[in-house]
């Protein structure tokens, strides 16, 4: 009688994991951006919710989404290689868009995201081919910045015909999985974020990426720390993602390459709330600097707990995944000091246009970094459809994928806000700078820029 | 019954040997056990006049971190013990009243702030913070009694169990939308007590030392115990006496009060103690109150030393906290807090002493479990329970 109860128990503790581990999808909201020709007049682009958008789309295809399901089938992948995406007359183009719109720390990373791809669309409402117009609506997902959520929101958007091609997802993990979905319907995908630098080495058709891989970021954190810091006692711990196991790895490599020495390195689990175990660990071997590859909750309560355990003088430095005001709300005091890097976008006057329209309509400083790579994502897609599309005899829309992806992958010279563009053939599309910066009064501020010269790395400190 | 004492053998620790080479299971769990006790006495011995990889010192500070870790993990498991030991059900959204406990006591705690009561008098602030969160977990205690679990009192065993799971998930995701998702901050906290005691951070004020003593809250102090040196926190104390004492109040009330004996009537067997005048479900209702109080209790104190809160926050404590019911025997009272000191301590000391990555912390946790459970499936305090409840 006890074995069964036992047994019982045992179920549902793992049906409750499994509950709490399930993506959490966010209702279908299909945000239609309303063209504002004057931004100062209308700060917040109004975004109304059509009704009509879900229930015209499941009158359309009602034939086609029976048999569509989550997981797309063999038939189906085989029908999607050769789709073109029909957008009918007086249609709208869908543009899918993936980041972690909810989650501990993660939402302000995805929300910036959001508002970088949203600002995009405001600036250019329409795509104009062969003289016709048609109007662009962003289908924002939640990817809940882990492995499984980006599986469930590339299913979704891959099942989805009318989806042209998708910013995002924002985790390395995400795009990970979702990057065989996307490659078997024949998607282009361009993340504003993720920088795990063995994404665009392991042959994705699907996958391109704004923004500058960790094989740069590890490099140059690597770079700094040694010869900028003058530390060569260090501890590393990541998260055990995609993206902080990578990050790590690189970075340490080109650590230990220079003469450093890591004297610790260890891996925690998100979710968990209790390091000081770890940090007691890492004390022990008294190290110069900590160095965390993961995000800011985990982030935060590092930075906290350090004081716990005699670290409170130990620097630690973080990436691109902790370099939110999140972050720095989270640790509160034990935030300052702490260094973060994260891929930068060359100033120029429309990066400083952008800012102000940014600030202007959402009323405050973006709180995470890739803003900018998101807008230039979304822009980039957009010029794709306008180069590749055509308007057949009825006055479809008729865009062809693999045209996109094409495209995509042989952009050379796109003037972006990040920078100049240039497609290597992989994916990877940006070789912006990478800039470091310090928790100063409660705020990021910029302190040294690293870039890559022909494998020479310079890091020039801009302030102080 | 005399005869069945006369025929049975007195058992030696041959008998025992013998039982053991019979069950498989168990036989590979001890050599499992064997493998990581050698695993850490290799890891705590010097090493050819290298210091040990483990040290001394190292255990101490864990096991202070741990022991405030597992208190907490010791209140929410009480909570599932009581429901247990009266309803044989596991209330899987205990939780979630510990989450809610902490989240709104946040906003008690921020209002105090705003006013400057937790400048001016932080005892009063922290009280109105710790009243505000209990009563928070006990209201959703009481509505999850009357609308998740009371209609269904006498249905299977099996349907309490997942609505209480939907009730876990339904209360996370109303406190996710109605919050957001992103963290809340507790505010730091200086209570000073004691002056004369601890003569610590002191000013001199008018030619008079003035010292403001000693900060129970955010206080980090270097002691030296037997010669090593230890960073402790106030707070990490102050969470384990808590918890020591509101447990061995609990244990009064059950055992020694009118209400406590009714308690253990209704657990006894329900229809016999309506029949001799015992309100059932007044009885069922105070143990969810009680359940609730000690986690609304935990749930400000882990916030008030880990600081950051969020919808999701219960989950993980939750899981650990019934985990630690049952390793210390669930429907024992004082089993749910040694249950949780011991998962704390060991989730927190075992990763580094057996050298693993701090990343498999839970696994060696609930390993231990799975450990302990093949030797005494009931629990280390746990009764073996009568085929009835069982």
């Amino acid at each position: 009688m006890s074995k069964r109860i036992l047994a019982l128990l045992m179920i549902a503790l793992l049906a409750l994991a499994a509950c709490q581990r399930q993506p959490e999808v966010i209702p279908t909201v299909r945000p239609t951006i309303t063209p504002s020709p004057m931004p100062s007049e209308t700060p917040i682009p109004s975004v109304t919710v059509e009704a009509t958008a879900t229930s015209e789309a499941t009158a359309e295809a009602t034939a086609e989404d029976a048999e569509a399901t989550a997981t797309p089938s063999a038939k189906q992948v085989a029908d999607a290689m050769l789709q073109e995406v029909v957008v009918e007359a007086d249609g709208e183009v869908v543009i899918g868009l993936a980041a972690a719109l909810s989650g501990e720390g993660l939402a302000p990373l995805g929300i910036d995201i959001q508002r970088g791809a949203e600002l995009a669309l405001a600036a250019r409402p329409v795509v104009t081919v062969d003289g016709v117009e048609f109007t662009v609506v962003l289908d924002a997902q939640d990817d809940t910045c882990s492995a499984d959520g980006g599986q469930a929101v590339a299913s979704r958007f891959a099942s989805d015909e009318q989806v042209v091609g998708v910013v995002g997802p924002m985790c390395s993990s995400a795009c990970r999985a979702a990057a065989p979905i996307f490659d078997a319907a024949g998607y282009t995908t361009i993340s504003p974020s993720c920088t795990a630098a063995d994404l665009t080495t392991s042959d994705y058709s699907s996958f391109n990426r704004a923004v500058v891989s960790d094989a740069f970021q590890g490099v140059i954190a690597a770079e700094y720390i040694y010869n900028t810091l003058g530390v060569s006692r260090i501890a590393t711990i990541h998260d055990g993602s995609p993206y902080g196991e990578g990050l790590v790895r690189v970075m340490s490599a080109r650590f230990e390459e220079l003469g450093g020495e890591i004297v610790a390195a260890d891996a925690i689990a998100v979710g968990d709330t209790d390091f000081r175990g770890l940090l007691e660990d890492i004390a022990q071997e008294q190290p110069d600097l900590i160095y965390f590859a993961g995000f800011p909750a985990e982030a935060a309560r590092i930075a906290e707990q350090r004081g716990d355990t005699g670290l409170e003088d130990v620097i630690m430095m973080g990436a691109d995944g902790i370099r939110t005001q999140e972050f720095i709300d989270l640790a509160g005091d034990s935030a300052e000091g702490v260094l973060a890097s994260t891929s930068i976008a060359a100033s120029s006057e429309a990066l400083d246009a952008f800012l102000a329209l940014y600030v202007e309509t959402y009323g405050e400083e973006p709180p995470a970094p890739f803003h900018a790579n998101a807008f230039d994502a979304t822009k980039i897609l957009l010029d794709a459809i306008e180069a590749t599309a055509s308007v057949n005899a009825e006055g479809e829309l008729v865009i062809d994928r693999a045209a996109i992806s094409a495209h995509v992958r042989a952009l050379a010279d796109y003037q972006g806000l990040t920078g100049v563009l240039n497609a290597d053939g992989t994916g990877e599309l940006s070789v912006a700078d990478i800039g470091i910066s310090r928790v100063t009064e409660g705020a990021f501020v910029q302190i040294a820029i690293g870039s890559i010269d022909d494998e020479t790395v310079v890091i020039t400190e801009t302030e102080q | 019954m005399t005869t069945v004492e006369r025929t049975r053998r007195v058992r030696t620790w041959r008998d025992a040997a013998l039982d053991l080479l019979r069950n498989p299971v168990q036989l590979g769990a001890t050599a499992i056990l064997i493998i990581l006790l050698v695993i850490a006495v290799y890891n705590i011995t010097p090493q050819n006049g290298q210091p040990a990889e483990y040290q001394p010192e190292q255990f101490l500070r864990q096991l202070t971190f741990g022991l405030a870790q597992g208190s907490i993990y010791g209140l929410i498991a009480l909570g599932y013990t009581l429901v247990y030991g009266i309803l044989a059900m596991i209330n899987f959204a205990h939780s979630e009243v510990f989450m809610a406990g902490a989240y709104i006591g946040f906003f008690a705690i921020n209002a105090t702030e705003q006013v400057g009561l937790l400048l001016t008098n932080p005892l009063l602030a922290l009280l109105i913070t710790l009243a505000v969160g209990m009563a928070a977990s006990v209201v959703i205690a009481l509505l999850l009694e009357r609308i998740a679990y009371r209609p269904l009192r006498n249905a299977q065993r099996l349907v309490p169990l997942i609505t209480a799971i939907g009730a876990s998930i339904a209360l996370q995701q109303i406190f996710l939308r109605l919050f957001g998702a992103s963290a809340r901050r507790y505010p730091d906290v200086n209570l000073y007590i004691l002056p004369q005691v601890f003569p610590l951070e002191c000013d001199v004020v008018d030619g008079a030392r003035v010292c403001r003593g000693l900060d129970l809250i955010s206080g980090r102090y270097d002691v030296l115990v037997f010669g090593i040196e230890l960073r402790l926190l106030p707070i990490h104390f102050l969470v384990f006496f808590l918890a020591l004492v509101l447990m061995t109040a609990l244990w009064f009330y059950v055992n020694r009060t009118r209400t406590g004996k009714a308690m253990r009537a209704v657990a006894e067997d329900k229809a016999t103690a309506a029949l001799m005048g015992v309100d059932v479900n007044r009885v069922i209702v105070t143990t969810f109150i009680l359940g609730a109080l000690l986690a609304g209790a935990g749930g400000v104190l882990f916030a008030l030393y880990n600081q950051q809160v969020t919808p999701g926050m219960g989950f993980l404590p939750g899981i650990k906290a019934f985990t630690a019911a049952v390793l210390g025997g669930i429907g024992n009272i004082p089993g749910a807090v040694f249950g949780g000191l011991f998962l704390g301590v060991v989730e927190t000391v075992a990763p580094s002493m057996l050298g693993m990555s701090t990343q498999l912390k839970d696994v060696v946790a609930f390993g231990l479990l799975v450990l302990v459970l093949i030797f005494r499936p009931q629990g280390i305090f746990g009764e073996v329970l009568a085929t009835k409840r069982a």
